[in-house]
């Protein structure tokens, strides 16, 4: 057996990992999307909601961020049977994904709100616009130019700790390796190629992400003040 | 009541993680500064293969998953190369060479932050580059670093937390182990989250106060 | 004329305004209406409350006590509709513009038109190169405000608050954070609106404006206002006006600006 020889590869590893990387995007994806907006919403709620609503939101956050999300997964999938809720594997962490990156997305965008100007605010109220107008058309639009490179690094965050859900008895590209690995006695070369195949579906959202950026890209408006 | 008594008697077994979760991430702190510091200069003032081959590195160590480097060097490459070492450490280093990555961008930011005229004002003075660098970019650019740092503090803290996957026996691993003997799994991890909620705490104001003992007025990254 | 009347009469005013924040009195019981073709001018040192002044004329800073009226109607200052209402009519220029920093020129104006106004999309356009054509910016209606000069983005802010047909338009300082060579084009502008009898409330320096245009001047320090009357009286050689004493110190100070460049800007964010 030769260290990385083709058959091997074509026939026992990469067949596997193609299945395991369609399950992990079945977790990357929806996690994006849902805690993408949830992380847009708290981000929102965080600057320009009442008192109770903002206290809560903020605490949430500091707890999710202030946790190792291995715990954070163990406590949806191993903890909450405790108060009768069962979770799937894939739901517990789908939804510990949707937190996580919601919390630390909503710090992006909190940040992002916070650095518009007050001019901007006031230039709308001038021309009579009422409050929910100026949020919408003057200050999401501006904060979330400024937010998108932070929130871009959560996303690539994201697809990396997807393979946490191997902890879960989730089965995506970690835990397709794993068991490859434990078969073939070959951990090397499959941890190896999964790691490839990490790296393939971080260089390509780093791309989509600078073509976005620059998509949305506004003369001088990055280097303004930022 | 039950309940209470139980996270109460396993109390001290859970804590006895905090060293190994300690052992962690201070050891990954370490590697990762020993090696970051040097990629780092290496990215800013080396020759274009130095920067290519560091970059590859650094491409490498924040693009694969932390669970698939442990799996990777722990059931791997340590393997491969007949190296025979406990978890804890092996833990340590993968968790290391993954910071190493990280820190080298947190201190290539502050080293290129530093005005170009610094490098130069020590030529003018008859001093050497490396001597400038060591004497005159990095005492300013460390400084400036420590805000990042205290942030890959907190990451690796968490992170941490992943290798109890390959049984390192940390504050994550001993709760999982006495919630699967007595099922209490959620008050136990409830427990566990408080516990790495003030360890990251102490931490953050450590460093802070370390920010503080080393500030010089009127200089930070904020201008 | 009774203040009632003239409360009635006038197309604006504000009534015993005064303002606190803290312990201090930033506004101390002001007032100022504005009828058709009025041209009335703030002056006075920095701090005076010239801009507090301004922005609590369309509400942009809520007083603590003091009433406003448009067109003779209360506004009721805990209605936000009624907000809108004086806002929409009460066009606002500002010292550094405000321009809205991710729209082109052309967007900056259409925006409120189709927003407040309910306009549609091609019909805000229109009416937006419209005003950019009055201001002279026909050329320039695709750029970000990036990529716009000083003076360029102060006339699309007068072009955005024109759009809102406003019934009174109010000015603060709108050329001081403007480069010297600058100033000219956005007085030119507001030349032009004061020639077709825009009524206006301004704060402004540029005492030639003053004297030619404003139909009367109000001094302000320490949140009151101090002396009020037309220009010629307040101006006049022989008065013992404190206007007249406050402005004859901006005058050496421009001189001295002149002969010494590097104290220009120190004069101009001064003045």
């Amino acid at each position: 057996m030769d260290f990385f020889d083709i058959t091997f590869l074509t026939q026992e590893v990469i067949p596997h990992l193609n299945d395991g990387i369609l399950d992990s995007l079945a977790l990357i994806i929806p996690a994006i999307l849902i805690g993408g907006s949830f992380g847009i919403l708290m981000g929102i709620v965080r600057v320009f909601a009442k008192k109770p609503l903002k206290i809560i939101a903020d605490g949430f956050v500091a707890v999710i961020r202030g946790v190792p999300l291995t715990i954070q997964l163990m406590i949806l999938y191993f903890g909450l049977p405790y108060i009768r809720i069962y979770l799937s594997p894939y739901t517990a962490a789908l939804l510990a994904f949707i937190f996580c990156t919601g919390a630390y997305q909503s710090e992006y965008i909190r940040g992002a709100l916070l650095s518009i100007k007050q001019g901007q605010i006031k230039a709308g109220q001038a021309l009579g616009m009422t409050k929910s107008q100026i949020i919408w058309s003057i200050i999401v639009p501006q904060a979330i130019r400024r937010a998108i490179p932070g929130c871009g690094n959560e996303i690539i965050y994201l697809i990396k700790y997807s393979s946490l859900a191997y902890i879960v008895t989730h089965i995506e590209l970690t835990g397709e390796a794993k068991i490859i690995a434990s078969r073939t006695f070959r951990p090397t070369e499959v941890y190896l190629v999964a790691g490839c195949y990490y790296l393939f579906l971080i260089t390509i959202a780093t791309w989509l992400l600078s073509k976005l950026e620059q998509k949305l890209s506004i003369p001088g408006f990055s280097k303004a003040n930022s | 009541m039950q309940t209470i008594i139980t996270i109460l008697e396993n109390m001290p077994y859970i804590l006895m993680g905090s060293f190994i979760t300690l052992y962690l991430v201070i050891g990954a702190l370490f590697i990762g500064f020993i090696i970051g510091l040097p990629l780092a200069i290496g990215q800013v003032y080396g020759s274009r293969i130095t920067r290519l081959a560091i970059s590859l590195y650094v491409w490498f160590f924040r693009g694969v998953p932390i669970l698939l480097l442990l799996f990777l060097f722990y059931f791997g490459i340590f393997n491969l190369i007949s190296i025979n070492l406990d978890v804890a450490t092996v833990s340590c280093i993968v968790l290391g060479l993954a910071s190493s990555a990280y820190q080298s961008q947190i201190f290539r930011g502050s080293i290129q932050s530093i005005p170009y005229g610094q490098l130069k004002a020590g030529r003018a003075l008859g001093m050497t580059d490396s001597q400038s660098i060591r004497s005159i970019i990095l005492p300013q650019a460390l400084r400036l670093s420590i805000p990042g740092w205290s942030n890959e503090y907190s990451i690796l803290l968490k992170d941490s937390a992943l290798c109890f996957a390959l049984g390192a026996p940390d504050i994550m691993a001993r709760t999982h182990f006495v919630a699967s003997r007595t099922y209490e799994y959620l008050p136990l991890y409830i427990t566990a989250a408080f516990l790495y909620f003030l360890i990251t705490l102490a931490g953050v104001r450590l460093l802070r106060y370390l920010e503080r003992r080393f500030a010089i007025a009127g200089y930070t990254l904020s201008a | 004329m009774t203040n009632e009347n003239n409360i009635k009469n006038a197309l604006l005013s504000a009534q015993n305004i005064s303002v606190t924040l803290g312990n201090r009195l930033i506004l101390n019981d002001v007032s100022i209406s504005v009828g058709a073709g009025d041209l009335k001018v703030l002056i006075g040192p920095s701090g005076a409350g010239k801009s507090t002044f301004l922005q609590c004329i369309n509400q942009l800073i809520p007083t603590d006590s003091g009433s406003i009226y448009l067109e003779g109607e209360r506004i009721n200052m805990a209605n936000n509709a009624s907000l809108c209402h004086l806002r929409q009519n009460v066009g606002m220029i500002f010292q550094d513009f405000n321009l809205f920093d991710h729209l082109t020129a052309v967007e900056n104006i259409s925006l409120a038109l189709r927003k407040v106004r309910n306009l549609s999309k091609e019909d805000a356009n229109d009416r937006a190169r419209k005003e950019l054509n009055r201001v002279g910016l026909a050329n320039r209606a695709g750029l970000y405000p990036a990529q716009l000069s000083g003076g360029q983005k102060q006339r699309v802010a007068i072009a955005r608050a024109l759009a809102m047909d406003p019934k009174v338009l109010l000015l603060d300082e709108p050329t001081s954070a403007l480069d010297p060579e600058l100033v000219g084009e956005v007085l030119a502008v507001i030349n032009d609106l004061a020639a077709h009898g825009m009524p206006m409330i301004m704060a402004t320096h540029q005492m030639d404006f003053v004297r030619s245009l404003a139909t009367e001047v109000l001094f302000m320090e320490s949140g009151s206002i101090i002396e009020q009357d037309k220009p010629h009286v307040l101006l006049a050689s022989t008065s013992k006006s404190r206007t007249l004493d406050f402005c004859s110190k901006l005058n050496n100070l421009r001189q001295v600006a002149e002969h010494s460049p590097e104290i220009t800007c120190t004069a101009n964010s001064n003045t």
